[in-house]
Formats: structure tokens, sequence, C-alpha cells
């Protein structure tokens, strides 16, 4: 008997564990957040081209100009005061805003705003080409974007644009105005304090980076001399949590005040739950397919409007997408000058049938569409492949992970391609440029724009699309835009399927947080807390 | 008064003793099998790096850059130049302990394998304490009792460890322990109120915590940490426990286990003494190999319970073709093996005097 005892006491002892209660709570006048951001590579406004990256870059600097979130077509300054285009078209002229100062303490003037551009366009890192299509390049710049005194920052472009065109391109974050005296303590080898400034700031915005941690978290303060309305909070944590189920269960607990990528399944799950509030933004990201023209199939134009009747829009947003995207089938986003807002195809497989017949192909053929593997391409792309072989389409998935996918669709040698894409800045020419002009479609073409990665050679719509960032007159423009779009949604190897709409859960205590049309306008500054 | 050279070279040897003598002989010996080890691995995972259909200039440029930014960041990666001469180039930095900047994180990935291997160390500890502390007892247990009701209970218990999915047992655990029950804090591995009040100076939270004194940011840590220390534990503790039972089983059935019991021997010393330290150095290659299994194939775990840990550094970085992060993560692994592995070596020696 003894040994059993003592056998069983062993066992026992081992299972006994302490625990301790939690109190769960966020503390008072700090927010926190739980989001994936392992996106983030740079925080340095001239190289950071990530979501997550432009959120922070949003909240922490100061642009010339912006925008208003409810109305894009309402352009304002910001670090400018005001702004002018002279009569030539090409001169550009911004008096700055008096009184602004950086958060170390140093007076923002026009040297500033003409070294950060002068700077973005040297560095020339992931998005300079924002700047550098106006024709600046690091010879040219010094002497093109230069500031006349402190308040007054000249820029003078190389050929006459749509004034929209170039300000909105000043509203993305590559443009935000760096402390120039700050920056230049801190640049090493020429770098234009590039090392320094990926995980440190120089601005003057609502917020200051306290700190980053790549894949861990980041934090911001309130910046208490910012010139404009204060944040009415103090601080910021956003936690890098990768899983949305682990996402939905902080927040349920109450140790988050904001869950940021609630998938469908959790937005559902936590619906009934009075103690959380879901919030929603139209964002400008199209969810689409591009069917590779090499593909002598799916070069065909009946087969191409076939494939567009073939995809049931509505029961995928309603029964996959769950209020994440919303049914829009043209290249420019809704809220886009010459949004073309119509939505021809419905799920029609009579119709569908009789175009394939028409190409010669009555009892379908067979494809392959590479998919990433994970929500919500694979469940789409299930659904399409459902749907498709309703009228003898037999698809084939290829799932791979996003870099895998990428690579193969750049490279042209995919058949069918699932993805999304999302604007740069808020000027049609951003989607435009890329889903309506091909250059060159040879294999040796150097821009590699969406027409050309589905090696749709369009040398008319090109030239017509080039015409449309030139026109002056915004309501001529527009007609432009929308006049492309139509001929684009009926003729082109796009099926643009869905826009998206980001979802943020919040604990009921806590609201103000701005969902804006593009990422780097999700802004923190209103959150409050109960 | 004349003196071989051999009689003074053996009289100054005297002063080491023999064992040491020996240990140093082996590791000496074991030198050169731990450098081709290394070159190896950091051979493969380059190779296998390179030839993965993705681009590593994407990670770094983005989709949208323009053709010459790809261009320069292309060349400045060396991508240009043929495969042997980049791993050349690599292997030679790497010999002085230069292994390049992550794109990811943007810092060197030296510093990067600093941060985020502690918190994979913490980990993987904790698990593999709790599952030797349940499992070996377990094993015992249901070795003892072979065929009857506790036998059963363990090996049940062992099989759903074996063979539920460890992410779903994370899940589970979190909505249970953390949101239902409130018992544990959630994920992380501090709440966000403790976060940067103390000092890293080993970077694993608990002891750096108990080091500063802060004694409520040591309990935040371990109230985080028992739970995916739990859920590896659970998972560790089923290998363990099913391993020490089948040793124990073939034990018990040997005829020096009869005769202990035939001169009388208490039936506790029989089992705990000669029985389990029969099966010691076996029992210490599977604990190792746990600890080891722990150490590298933790990515779920940490990435449900968003612990900062090696193996989700690992796998990011892969996914995004960022080669050094992977190349460096993947050798910090390889040579936790071998440091594993010399342990255990120097184990064996000391639980059973054969090995000597």
């Amino acid at each position: 008997m003894r040994f059993n005892a003592a056998l069983f006491a062993s066992a026992l002892l081992a299972g006994v564990a302490s625990v301790t209660m939690v109190q769960a709570a966020t503390p008072k006048d700090v927010i926190v957040m739980a989001k994936q951001i392992d996106d983030i590579i740079s925080l340095d406004p001239a190289e950071s081209f990530e979501f997550s990256g432009s959120e922070v870059l949003g909240n922490v600097y100061d642009r010339l100009l912006t925008f208003d979130y409810n109305d894009v077509s309402k352009i304002k300054g910001e670090a400018a005061e005001s702004f002018a285009v002279a009569e030539d078209g090409l001169t550009y002229i911004f008096k700055m805003r008096k009184g602004v100062k950086f958060q170390s303490g140093n007076t923002m003037t026009a040297e500033d705003a003409a070294y950060s551009i002068q700077r973005a366009v040297t560095l020339n890192k992931s998005p300079g080409f924002i700047l550098t299509q106006f024709g600046f390049n690091k010879d040219n710049v010094s002497d093109r974007v230069r500031a006349q005194d402190a308040d007054t920052l000249i820029i003078r472009l190389d050929k006459p644009v749509a004034p929209t065109f170039f300000f909105y391109c000043l509203t993305a974050t590559v443009a935000s105005v760096v402390d120039s005296k700050l920056v230049k303590e801190n640049a090493k080898d020429g770098d234009f304090g590039n090392a320094w400034l990926k995980t440190n700031s120089a601005a003057s915005g609502p917020y200051k980076l306290v700190s980053w941690k790549a894949k861990e978290n980041y934090t911001l303060a309130a910046n208490a001399t910012y010139w404009g309305d204060k944040a009415k909070n103090k601080r910021v944590i956003v936690q890098h949590i990768p899983e949305a189920a682990t996402q939905r269960l902080l927040l349920e607990k109450g140790d988050i005040d904001y869950a940021r990528n609630l998938e469908k399944d959790q937005i559902t799950g936590i619906s009934g739950n009075k103690e959380i509030n879901i919030q929603s933004g139209v964002k400008g990201s199209l969810m689409y397919l591009g069917l590779n023209q090499k593909n002598a199939n799916l070069a065909k134009p009946e087969v191409r409007e076939a494939l567009k009747y073939l995809v049931d829009y509505q029961s995928i947003e309603t029964n996959l997408l769950k209020g994440t995207y919303q049914t829009h089938q043209a290249f420019l986003p809704k809220g886009f000058l010459g949004a073309l807002n119509d939505t021809p195809y419905k799920y029609d497989v009579a119709k569908a049938k009789d175009l394939l017949a028409k190409a010669g192909l009555p009892n379908g053929f067979s494809v392959t569409m590479d998919v990433r593997n994970v929500s919500p391409w694979q469940d789409v792309a299930q659904a399409i492949q459902a749907s498709w072989a309703a009228a003898g389409v037999k698809l084939e998935l290829v799932p791979g992970d996003g870099g895998q996918v990428l690579t193969k669709y750049r490279a042209r040698s995919h058949d069918i391609y699932i993805g999304n894409w999302g604007p740069d800045y808020q000027d049609p020419h951003t989607n435009a440029e890329t889903f309506a002009i091909n250059y060159d479609n040879s294999d040796a073409g150097k821009t590699k724009t969406l027409a050309w990665r589905n090696s749709w050679d369009i040398p008319e719509m090109t030239k017509q699309t080039l015409a449309a960032v030139l026109e002056r007159d915004a309501g001529k423009r527009a007609a432009l835009y929308t006049e492309i779009q139509k001929e684009h949604q009926k003729t082109s190897p796009f099926v643009v399927m869905f826009q998206q709409t980001e979802v943020a859960a919040s604990r009921s205590n806590v609201s103000g947080f701005i969902i804006g049309p593009s990422f780097d306008n999700n802004i923190y500054t209103n959150i409050v807390k109960k | 008064m004349s003196q071989s050279p051999q009689a003074t070279g053996t009289r100054a040897g005297g002063g080491i003793p023999p064992g040491l003598l020996l240990f140093g002989r082996g590791v000496l010996r074991v030198i050169p099998v731990i450098a081709i080890t290394i070159f190896g691995l950091l051979l493969v995972t380059f190779v296998i790096g390179r030839f993965m259909p993705q681009d590593p200039v994407l990670a770094i440029v983005g989709d949208r850059a323009t053709a010459e930014v790809y261009q320069r960041v292309y060349l400045e990666l060396g991508l240009d130049q043929p495969i042997w001469t980049q791993f050349w180039i690599y292997a030679k930095k790497a010999m002085v302990g230069d292994f390049g900047i992550s794109v990811l994180t943007t810092k060197p990935v030296i510093e990067d394998v600093g941060r985020y291997f502690p918190a994979t160390l913490e980990l993987a500890t904790s698990g593999t304490f709790i599952g030797v502390l349940f499992g070996v007892p377990a094993g015992v247990l249901a070795a003892v009792y072979q065929g009857r009701w506790p036998d059963y209970v363990v090996r049940f218990v062992g099989l759903l460890g074996y063979s539920a999915p460890v992410f779903w047992l994370s899940l589970m655990g979190l909505l249970i322990f953390y949101a239902n029950l409130g018992w544990v804090s959630g994920p992380g591995r501090l709440d966000v109120g403790y976060q940067d009040l103390v000092d890293e100076v080993t970077k694993v939270v608990i002891i750096d915590a108990i080091i500063a004194g802060e004694w409520e940011v040591a309990a935040n840590a371990f109230s985080h940490l028992i739970l995916p220390a739990t859920v590896l534990g659970y998972y560790s503790m089923a290998y363990i426990s099913r391993m020490t039972r089948s040793f124990m089983v073939e034990q018990l059935r040997s005829e020096y286990i009869t005769t202990a019991r035939v001169k009388g021997m208490s039936e506790a010393k029989v089992i705990w003494r000669h029985a389990l330290g029969n099966i010691a150095v076996p029992l210490i290659t599977v604990i190792a190999l746990s600890y080891a299994n722990l150490l590298e194939g933790s990515v779920l775990t940490e990435t449900v319970f968003a612990w900062p840990g090696l193996g989700q550094y690992i796998t990011s970085s892969l996914l995004n073709a960022d080669m050094n992060a992977v190349l460096g993560g993947t050798l910090v692994v390889g040579v936790t093996f071998i440091v594993i592995n010399i342990f255990c070596d120097i184990l064996y020696r000391l639980v059973d005097p054969r090995a000597k």
C-alpha cells in the first residue's frame, strides 16, 4: 500500500497548479488595439509603403495637403495653409501654415517641405514613383522643388497635368513633411537619415512615435504641442496579434479596446454581443480576377464576358464575405472621381453558355487559378470553381502563399489570378494607370502594370488613359474615366468583383476611431473611452 | 638525472583529471562534426531559399515599385551573381558573425535572434518542465498498472495530446481558462500596463522581472506564460509518458526486478530506483528530442498566443523570402540541437557509468 500512496501522491502533487485570478480592463486614456502589424518594414515616409506603416505615418506626420475623409473630392491644406497653380499649369505655389512646430521643437518652414520631397525623390524607395512620375529625379529635384522663402514652397512640373492629380499625390504618406534639421543630424553616409528614420520619427502630427518593435507592437503618445485638434487620448498601443480568433477573445474579455483584423466568422460570432460595437469604412481595395491573354481560350472576347456572368456576386458577398466586401464591377473604386458604379453582371449560366458556344467552346474548357492559401481568397475561389462548373468550365485551383502567387503573376505564368489591388493615392490615375495602360506588351516590358501582367495589348486605351490625366477640367476628366471604365468593364480580361470594407470591432465604451478611405486615413485622435 | 621527454609530458598531464581529459578529447572530436553540420545546414537552407519560387526583391520593394527601383535592389542583394558566389559571400560574412540585415525588421539578424530566441526558450523550457513533471510519473503509473484503469487513463490522455492539433488545443485553452474562467492572462507576454517596466537583461521576462525585484510584473508574466507552456507541456507529456510507459513495461518484466522483489526490496525502491534508473539513458534522449522539438516547432502555439518567438520569426520571414532572417534563425535552431546533444552526452556519462 505504501508504494501506491507514494505513486499517487507524486502524480497528484504534479497536478497541483497555482493560478492567478486576472482582472481585465485597459488603462484609461490608453487605447489598446490588436492588429496584424508584421507588414511594417520601415516608418520612414520616403520608404514605408505597407498598410500598417501608412496608418502609423498618417497619425504621426503632417502632409502638405489632405482631403475630407467624408468627401474625398474636397482637397484641403494641412502643413500648407493655401495652395494654387499658376496660369502655365506647371508651377505650383504653397503657402506654409504659420506657427507649426515639429515634435523636436523646431519650427516648420518651406525648407522642410522642400527637403522632404527632395529626399523622397533622391532616395527613390518603393513609394518614390508617386513623386517621380511628375518628372522629378535626383538631379533636377532641388531645382524643381524649392523654398522661395520660409513660408513659400514652389514646385515646377515638367508637363501640365490635371492639378487634382498632383494634389492627391501630395496627400500620400511619401509627401509627409519631415523635420529637416533633425533628419540631417541623424544622417549617415549620405542616407538622408533613412536608417534612423526607419524606427524613429521627425514629425509634427498629432502623435509622437514612442517605439516600434517589429512584429510585436508600436506605441504612439499624444503630441501636446500639436497645432491642430489635439488627440483626445494620451497613448495608443497597437499589439501584433496575428490570429483573428485570438483578437476576438481579447476583445470579448476586455483586454483590448479594438480588434482590427476580425474575419467574417468572428464578426458573425460577436454580432450579438452588446458590449461590442462594429464599425466599417469603405476602402479603395478591389478584389478581381486577372485572365491571362496568353491562354488561347481566355483571349477570346466571348469567354472573357462569359466568365463575368459566371460569378455569383450576390451569394459570395452575402455568404462568404459578410460585410467585408461589397459588389463593385469597375476599376475605379466608389468615391473616386469618375467612378462607374454600375453592376451590369449578374450570375447567369444560360447567357454564359451562349457566349461560350459562340466562342466555339460549348462544352466549356479547363483552366487553372492561382490562389493565396488563406481566407478570403480560398473561399471565394472555391465558390467560383463551383459556379463555373455549371457552364462546363473546369477550374483547377493552385494554392500558394502570397509571395509565390505574386511572383508567378508578375512573371505572367498564370492562367487566372485572384487578388486585390488598392489605390496608392486618391486620384483616378492610380488605378487607371495599372488597369488600363500597357506601354509594351512584350515579355521585356518594363512597366508591369496589371494590363501587362495579363498580356492585354491595348494601345488605344493606353492613349485614352494618358490623355485623361492631362485634362484639367474636373467634369470633363470624370467623363473620360467613366467612358474608359465602360469599355474596360465589357472587354477587359479583368473580372472586377468586390470593393473592400474595412471592419473594426471595439468595446462599447470606446468610440471615435475614423476608418478613412485609405489606410493612412485611419485616424486615432478622436478615440475616447468612457 | 636525465629524464625522457615522455616522462615530463606524463607528469605535466597528470595535473588534469583523466575524466576531464577524456571529455576534452571528446569535444575536440566533435568540433569538426559540428562545423560540417552547420556548414551543411547553411548550404541546404541557402539553396532551398534561392530556389523557392518567390522573389526576394518583392519583399523589400513591394509590388508597386518601378522597374528602376526593383533593379537597384536586385543588384544590392547580389542576386545577379551565380548562386555559389552568393553563398560564398554569405558564408564568409557568417563566419565572422555577420548574418546580414533582416528585411522585415530592418535590424541585424543576430540582434533579432537575440530578441526572439529567449521568448522561445522561455516557452519551450517551461513546456518541457511541465511535460517531464507529468509525463514521467504518468508513464510509470501506466506501466505499473498495465492493462488496468490507470493505464487506460494515461494512454487516453496521452493519445489526445498526441492527436489533437496544437492550435486547436491552444484556442480551446484560451477560451476556457482565459475567456470563460479568467484564471490566466491572455495572449502576449505581459499586460499592456506592465510593458517596458523592467530592463531587458536576459530578455526572459520573468527572470528580468525577478532581477529587477518587480514581483507584480513577474506574476503577470507567469500568468501569461502558464497557459501556452501548459499546452506545449501537454503535447510533450503525451510523448514522454508514452515512451516512459513502454520503457518501464520492458524493465518491469526483467529478471533483475523479480530478483529484487524476491529479496524483499520495497516496491517503491524497485520501481523508482532500479527500473526507472535503468531507463534513464533512453529517457534523456526522449526528453531532449521533445525539448528540441518544442524549441523549433511551436510556431502554431506562438501564433495563437501572439508569442514573439523564433518559430514565428522564421516562418513569417520565410513567407516573405527574407532569407537572411531564415538562415540566421535556422542556424540558431541547428546549434541548439547540437548543444542539446552534447548536453545529453554529458548526462549519459553521469547517469550511466558504462557510458564512460
